[in-house]
């Protein structure tokens, strides 16, 4: 199982090879997620209206290897903007996908930009 | 290594053993205890108990396992039948014999029947242990499906009398109490108090036949009635006699130990017999000429004992021993304490009484009126606590001592603080634990809060009468010291739930950004608070889950309960367990259509797992175009109301249980609460529908409903208490309404109402009085809650599959109609199950 985890690796904006359109922003609810399908990855997309911010990160959870985390609350820890996972509420950074109440190896993440009301998602490969 | 042997496995001979395992921490000596009973020590002071649960467990003092964990031996289902004091052994029933260097006998004492003609008959019990329970159960059984209105009397209208009294009514019988003496417990009460106290009685059912003399059992070879004089005969099916115990002193007989005239083997106040190796404590002893029928006494025999044998030569029982006692007899409060009768030689007696109210209170007080001498309570018991302590400390009182007992126009209590007790006051009498040890934990940090105090002492743990006085201790404590609980719901809010509760309906909020915004620490919330806010916003506006779903916990976020490979299961709701074949065979054809591993609940549902999140939509459309609705099984919500048959099938049924379960989850079907909500309704006492282990319960009796809160199973089973007797159904709704939104209002998040209902304070008197005797004034507040909340229900599926908006985020991708192809499933027993997790 875990060649899953092998599909995806942090990308930082200054890799981005490739800006995937993924959807429009209207399909993602306000301070909640959906999933994103781009080749054979599954991406987790975040509107955090809050602070009005975008984040992407891997769908699956290094936990039990599910795809779920686009269905997980977000929220704040201290200040770090966070996804729990909805099976068992691990938690994990938006921002550099770090477990934040385990040791879970980190979450994939990956760089969005929004222009004219959709969505895009930045991938190296 | 020296041998102990005890005799008897009873409350004492247990406690001897707890005492025991507790004090001697070396291995110098070796415990066996025998009882002849099957099982091992049970609490026999709450016996009654067990016609309401029969659950012998629950009453155990200790499990089986207890004893082996304290290198005890343990055997039952063994008497002791022989002492041999100078070869210092025992021999049993089963021809065995052991060596001991020291004896404890806690043999107890057992039922005394009076020698009347035909006593022997059928149907005639004594009530003493579970298995004479187990017999008047499975004979009551059997009466009333024969003669649905038999009758049931008590012989004797004592203390034990009248527990057996409530087991009669328990029972669903007739209940006759029938007492030689002019009053009712002639050895606690006097003429007045006697008389209040049978007035409450017959008020609830028992019918009490006082002066009379019993003269034979009629019948041929069951009982068929009782005979007091010429034509003076009462027909009754049964009889149990509770006319008094007998020590069971037979083994010191055998081998010349001193007994009394009346009974009981003689102790000195180290509790030893004339054999200084020898002891005896609990019922069977006689100390100062006294047999003590309480188990407080009994249990300060029991460490005596042991303190004896550990050496410590000097441990003695107190010259005076208190035979205060506070009871609930038939659901009325009754307490004595001191003196109860007091000559007037010795002082005045103030006596309050009001009939209408079933109340009567008498304190005695010294010629000065200086000191507190002893009282009687009847009908309301609540200062008890407060009296004893007056009177065992020897405090000061007020100077117009009828303040003690007089209905304050202020409400406020004549007797001060707790905190102004001594320490060395005794609060806790069972397990001797004084006020200054409850503080003393705190003090040290041991106990942080009310529950560490009752683990470090103990206190409260026996009888449970002085609980409210050690949760005022415990509090007066903890604050003075300082400490303050907190239980904010998370990082993102200063507030629990309750303050939450208040806060959005006064303000009138309805998104979750508008309560961050304006009472939030400026976080953006988390998967703590967001559900809470989202079940508090169903709770007052009857929100659906569809409203704000972002901030919706796992399930409630999709409508229904995602499984451990990320897909749900999908359970509509079957209203009291009740449906048609068409509607059978309809979830039947649905379940293969979709391929889905189908099982029957826990909660005796049909539970449709492996749905993709694309599918669930597809999946309710074709269960509601069948006539389904959601079944809440995602929800924290009433889940269902399980049903048994009831009368309208079933050959012992006293009323309609599906009828009224159905109309109750109809109720409350949708409402969210801070924790799911089960529900169970019983068309009698056999209870078929385990009605007791839910958050609400009702058993069906002769004259109504009996209704139960605040059980659960899970990881702590909890057996709902018994709240309203005899009620029809429209009470147990109006009960219903007010107990479940005063729960919704006030618990904590993810709050069983067994749970809840444990740390409110003042325990379910309070709660009785808030529901029942609307003492906060807002019963008529909870029922139009409620009542809004029934009026408001829509399902929330139908309101899903109707709705394109709300459809959409029932799709695994946002960009494609494709399921996750990550999920994988492999054959099980015909059916399918997820890949297992590596």
């Amino acid at each position: 199982m875990e060649e899953v985890l092998e599909k995806y690796t942090a990308t930082k904006i200054e890799d981005v090879k490739v800006w995937f359109k993924a959807a429009s922003i209207s399909d993602f609810p306000a301070d909640g997620g959906a999933c994103v399908k781009y080749k054979n990855k599954q991406i987790a997309v975040f509107n955090f209206a809050r602070l009005n911010k975008w984040y992407a990160c891997q769908n699956v959870c290094p936990h039990k290897m599910e795809m779920v985390l686009s269905r997980g609350m977000i929220g704040d820890d201290k200040g770090t903007p966070k996804v729990a996972c909805p099976l068992h509420k691990k938690t994990f950074s938006l921002e550099n996908g770090e477990n934040l109440n385990g040791d879970l190896e980190a979450i994939a993440t990956y760089p969005v930009k929004i222009e004219e009301e959709n969505v895009y998602i930045g991938f190296a490969d | 290594m020296k041998k102990i042997i005890v005799v008897g496995n009873g409350m004492v001979g247990y406690k001897f053993c707890e005492k025991f395992a507790e004090k001697a921490t070396d291995t110098s000596f070796k415990l066996t205890v025998f009882g002849e009973e099957p099982r091992p020590a049970y609490d026999r002071v709450h016996l009654s108990e067990y016609f309401e649960n029969q659950d012998a467990k629950a009453l155990e003092m200790a499990p089986a396992e207890w004893y082996s964990e304290n290198n005890i031996d343990l055997v039952t289902n063994e008497r002791v039948v022989d002492i041999h004091r100078s070869s210092k052994t025992i021999t049993t029933s089963k021809d065995r014999t052991f060596t001991y260097d020291y004896l404890v006998l806690a043999t107890g004492s057992s039922p005394f029947v009076p020698p009347i003609k035909g006593v022997e008959k059928e149907g005639v019990f004594v009530y003493r242990t579970i298995e004479d329970l187990e017999g008047m159960l499975a004979y009551a059984a059997n009466l009333k499906a024969i003669k649905p209105d038999a009758k049931a009397a008590v012989l004797g209208g004592g203390l034990l009398g009248l527990e057996a009294g409530k087991a009669v009514l328990d029972m669903g019988l007739e209940p006759h109490i029938v007492e030689f003496a002019p009053k009712l417990m002639p050895r606690q009460l006097d003429s007045r108090s006697s008389n209040v106290l049978q007035l409450k009685l017959e008020s609830i059912g028992l019918n009490i036949h006082l002066s009379k003399a019993t003269n034979q059992i009629l019948g041929d070879e069951a009982i068929i009635g009782m005979e007091f004089g010429e034509d003076d005969v009462l027909d009754v099916d049964m009889l149990i006699v509770s006319a008094g115990i007998r020590p069971r002193d037979e083994l010191a007989k055998t081998c010349d130990l001193e007994v009394g005239v009346r009974g009981g083997i003689l102790v000195n106040n180290k509790m030893q017999t004339t054999d200084p190796d020898i002891f005896a404590i609990g019922e069977v002893a006689l100390l100062n000429q006294m047999i003590y029928g309480l188990v407080a006494p009994g249990y300060d025999m029991a460490e005596i004992a042991v303190k004896q044998i550990l050496g410590e030569a000097d441990a003695e029982m107190p010259k005076d021993i208190d035979m205060s006692t506070k009871l609930k007899l038939i659901g009325v409060d009754v307490a004595s304490f001191g003196e109860p009768f007091m000559p007037a030689s010795k002082g005045h007696s103030i006596i309050y009484e009001d009939k209408t109210k079933f109340l009567y209170k008498r304190i005695n007080v010294s010629h000065d009126r200086k000191k507190l001498l002893g009282g009687i309570l009847v009908g309301d018991a609540a200062d008890y606590n407060m009296l004893h302590q007056i009177y065992m400390n020897g405090m000061a009182i007020p100077e117009e001592p009828a303040q003690l007992i007089l209905p304050s126009s202020d409400g406020a209590a004549a007797f001060g603080d707790v905190m102004d007790l001594p320490d060395e006051a005794q609060i806790c009498s069972c397990e001797s634990v004084t006020k200054g040890q409850i503080c003393g934990v705190i003090e040290s940090g041991e106990a942080k809060d009310l529950a560490d105090v009752v683990s470090c002492t103990k206190a409260g743990t026996g009888c449970g009468g002085c609980k409210p006085m050690v949760k005022d201790i415990a509090e007066a404590t903890l604050k003075s010291l300082g400490i303050e609980v907190k239980d904010s719901i998370c990082e993102h809010f200063d507030y629990n739930r309750q303050d939450l509760y208040k806060i959005i309906q006064v303000k009138g909020y309805t998104t979750f950004n508008q309560v961050l915004d304006s009472h939030g620490n400026g976080g953006h919330g988390c998967e703590l608070c967001k559900p809470v806010v989202a079940s508090l916003m169903a709770s007052i506006h009857a929100d659906t889950a569809n409203k704000e779903y972002a901030i919706q916990d796992s399930n409630d976020r999709f409508l229904a309960n995602i499984q451990r490979n990320g897909t749900y299961s999908v359970v509509p709701r079957v209203p009291g367990g009740e449906i048609t074949p068409d509607k059978l065979i309809a979830l039947g054809e649905i379940a293969k259509k979709y391929n889905l591993y189908t099982k029957i609940t826990g909660g005796v549902r049909i539970d449709l797992f492996g749905a993709t999140l694309n599918q669930l939509p597809l999946i309710w459309k074709e269960l509601i175009a069948h006539g389904f609705e959601s079944g809440h099984a995602y929800g924290k919500s009433l889940r269902t109301v399980k049903t048994c048959v009831g009368s309208t099938w079933c050959r012992y049924g006293m009323d309609e249980s599906v009828s009224f379960g159905i109309e109750l989850e109809n109720r409350y079907r949708g409402i969210r609460a801070p924790h799911k909500i089960k529900g169970g309704v019983s068309g009698c006492i056999r209870e078929c529908a385990e009605a007791r282990g839910k958050d609400f319960g009702l058993i069906a009796v002769e004259g109504g409903w009996n209704l139960y809160v605040g059980g659960n199973g899970g990881a702590n089973p909890r057996h709902a208490e018994l709240f309203a007797e005899q009620i029809d159904n429209e009470t147990v709704i109006k009960y219903l309404d007010r107990y479940l939104m005063f729960y919704m209002r006030t618990a904590k998040p993810l709050q069983r109402t067994a749970a809840w209902q444990e740390r409110l304070e003042g325990g379910l008197d309070y709660l009785k009085e808030v529901i029942i005797d609307d003492k906060l004034g807002i019963a008529k507040d909870l029922e139009a809650e409620m009542q809004t909340l029934v009026n408001k229900f829509e399902c929330e599926w139908t309101q899903a599959v109707n709705d394109p908006e709300m459809m959409k985020r029932f799709s695994h991708f946002v960009n494609s109609n494709d399921d996750d192809d990550n999920i994988v499933f492999v054959p099980m027993r015909e059916q399918k199950m997820p890949e297992p997790w590596k």
